[in-house]
């Protein structure tokens, strides 16, 4: 426990020198390897994390109709739809899937390069790995993490619209009007702050169990699991923290 | 045993190594290891398995720091350096890795062109050219464009050795360079060894336990002992010296006998006491099913 903490802070602080200084230094980020991890980390989650946000934003459309209901109050239903999404479950459902498909890849396939010696032979061959591999990771989890969560608010909001234009028979007009009404600029900002938060946690905890696996492929298979894990327990606490600071 | 450095060998030593220890938790690995590699030498590291050689390896590189010891390589301390510092000493070797250590996600050109890439100048055109003629030099013309999974074991080392010498270093570090190869590629391999050295004046450390190639290419050689010996230089000399031994441990391993003094066989006796839970049972860690009295 206290030695996973050592290594993860470890490589926190030289992920800091490679970004920050190293640059400076003549070595630069690696913008194609950057671009690479874009696409894997980034784009091919576009699929899942549409249809998880889709599917939530119908259920918040429907149980919370199901309640105004009750009340007589179901015009509150596109904002209170666009609320939750907006400060809270596009992001945090986002990090869910970008746990389940990334961050455990990532945990495999660094736990993979180093069991079968391949990051010795980066050192060896003088080519850090903190730049070969650590750093597009981190830069493509960063910028990728954000726009996945807009594009989960976006695809959520239509969820929601698709249960109150035809089952609530709400104008589509109606619909964004109210959707837009109960969401100010400051409450998406932090719903991008936290998934960049959540984006930063996700792949230092991934790339930090990756390095440190040992025992060969069933080590492999331990750390992914403890990375997916790990990474859950961190974004769910930090959520709560964030919330708890901007919301509450 | 003798330690003078042959007629070849003028001057300082490449690497220099004094007293290195290294302990892995309770249990020691190397003990107290000693010995110089001198320019234009093919340095072989034998010994059975377990006995710390690829460990040894590991120290020479850099990639583990002794508990103890000194580790000179280019007449620089690499056991205190930084690791920008150990960055540059790093550009002027080349290793071997005994798994090939190739990168997954790139073809088999790409590998072997990885040093030259990062390390030089050279534009496209050339660092292709290059690749091609590495590719050739280990018999693997034609299979630059596949991904390490696509090809055998045997190719694989190879290439990793097409790798190590993508940038033409002084020094080559190989491990294991010819477990798992047919004969005719072990002779392959054995043959670019000795070019290495005698064309290119390359010095080459070589860690194996294929005696075949330890006297076709070694010009000097240690052997590290096990059990009682563990990690320590039980005979070290020129081919023609190691042959000569009378050491029963070294006569056992290079002749290839399972009876013997050499490896963890220690003698049908306690054998049986180990089996019958003996007094001299607790010093091996077999299973507590296997050695618990009752």
């Amino acid at each position: 426990m206290i030695t996973a903490f050592r290594q993860y802070f470890a490589l926190c602080g030289d992920l800091l020198y490679w970004l920050v200084v190293a640059p400076f230094r003549g070595r630069p980020w690696r913008m194609g390897h950057t671009f690479a991890q874009i696409v894997r980390i980034g784009v091919h989650a576009v699929p899942m994390s549409a249809l998880t946000a889709l599917t939530i934003g119908v259920v918040l459309a429907m149980q919370s109709a199901a309640q105004l209901a009750k009340l007589g109050a179901t015009m509150y239903v596109p904002g209170l739809v666009s609320s939750s999404l907006v400060r809270e479950l596009a992001p945090l459902i986002t990090a869910v899937i970008v746990i389940g498909r990334s961050g455990s890849a990532v945990t495999a396939e660094l736990g993979t390069m180093k069991v079968s010696e391949e990051i010795e032979a980066l050192e060896v061959m003088a080519i850090p790995p903190m730049s070969w591999l650590i750093v597009p990771r981190f830069l493509a989890m960063v910028i990728m993490m954000p726009l996945l969560a807009v594009f989960g608010i976006y695809v959520g909001l239509a969820g929601g619209w698709l249960i109150s234009h035809f089952s609530l028979h709400m104008d589509t007009a109606y619909y964004i009007n109210h959707a837009l009404q109960y969401v100010e600029l400051r409450d998406v900002g932090i719903g991008m702050l936290k998934s960049g938060v959540f984006g930063v946690l996700i792949i230092t905890i991934a790339c930090s169990i990756g390095l440190n696996v040992s025992g060969g492929a069933e080590g492999v298979g331990l750390a992914t699991t403890r990375s997916v894990v790990v990474s859950l327990l961190a974004v769910f606490i930090a959520n709560a923290a964030l919330t708890a600071l901007f919301f509450f | 045993m003798s330690s003078k450095p042959p007629d070849s060998a003028a001057g300082e030593p490449l690497i220099e190594v004094e007293g290195l220890v290294r302990h892995f938790g309770k249990q020691t690995v190397l003990n107290g290891v000693s010995f110089k590699v001198y320019e234009g030498d093919t340095f072989v590291i034998m010994g059975g398995s377990g006995c710390g050689k690829s460990t040894l390896l590991r120290h020479l590189i850099g990639t583990e720091k002794p508990t103890a010891g000194s580790i000179k390589v280019f007449g620089k301390e690499i056991t205190t350096m930084s690791d920008g510092e150990l960055q540059k000493l790093r550009g002027r070797y080349g290793m071997l890795f005994q798994s090939g250590a190739l990168l997954q996600s790139l073809t088999v050109a790409e590998n072997v062109a990885l040093p030259l890439v990062e390390h030089t100048k050279l534009d496209a055109g050339l660092i292709d050219t290059v690749v091609k003629m590495k590719l050739e030099q280990v018999g693997l013309t034609g299979h630059g464009h596949k991904k390490p999974s696509e090809i055998s074991g045997g190719m694989k080392k190879r290439a990793a050795l097409a790798r190590a010498l993508a940038l033409d270093p002084p020094l080559v570090f190989s491990d294991e360079p010819t477990a798992g190869l047919d004969p005719i590629m072990t002779a392959v391999v054995d043959e670019l060894t000795q070019r290495l050295t005698q064309k290119i004046g390359a010095t080459v450390v070589v860690v194996t336990h294929d005696m075949n190639s330890v006297f076709r290419i070694g010009t000097r050689i240690i052997m590290l002992g096990t059990g009682a010996n563990q990690g320590k230089i039980i005979a070290q000399g020129t081919p023609e010296e190691i042959r000569a031994l009378p050491d029963p441990a070294v006569q056992q391993f290079i002749n290839g006998e399972a009876e013997g003094d050499a490896g963890d066989d220690s003698g049908e006796l306690l054998y049986r006491q180990t089996l019958l839970g003996g007094s001299e049972a607790s010093r091996y860690a077999l299973p507590a099913t296997l050695s618990s009295k009752s």
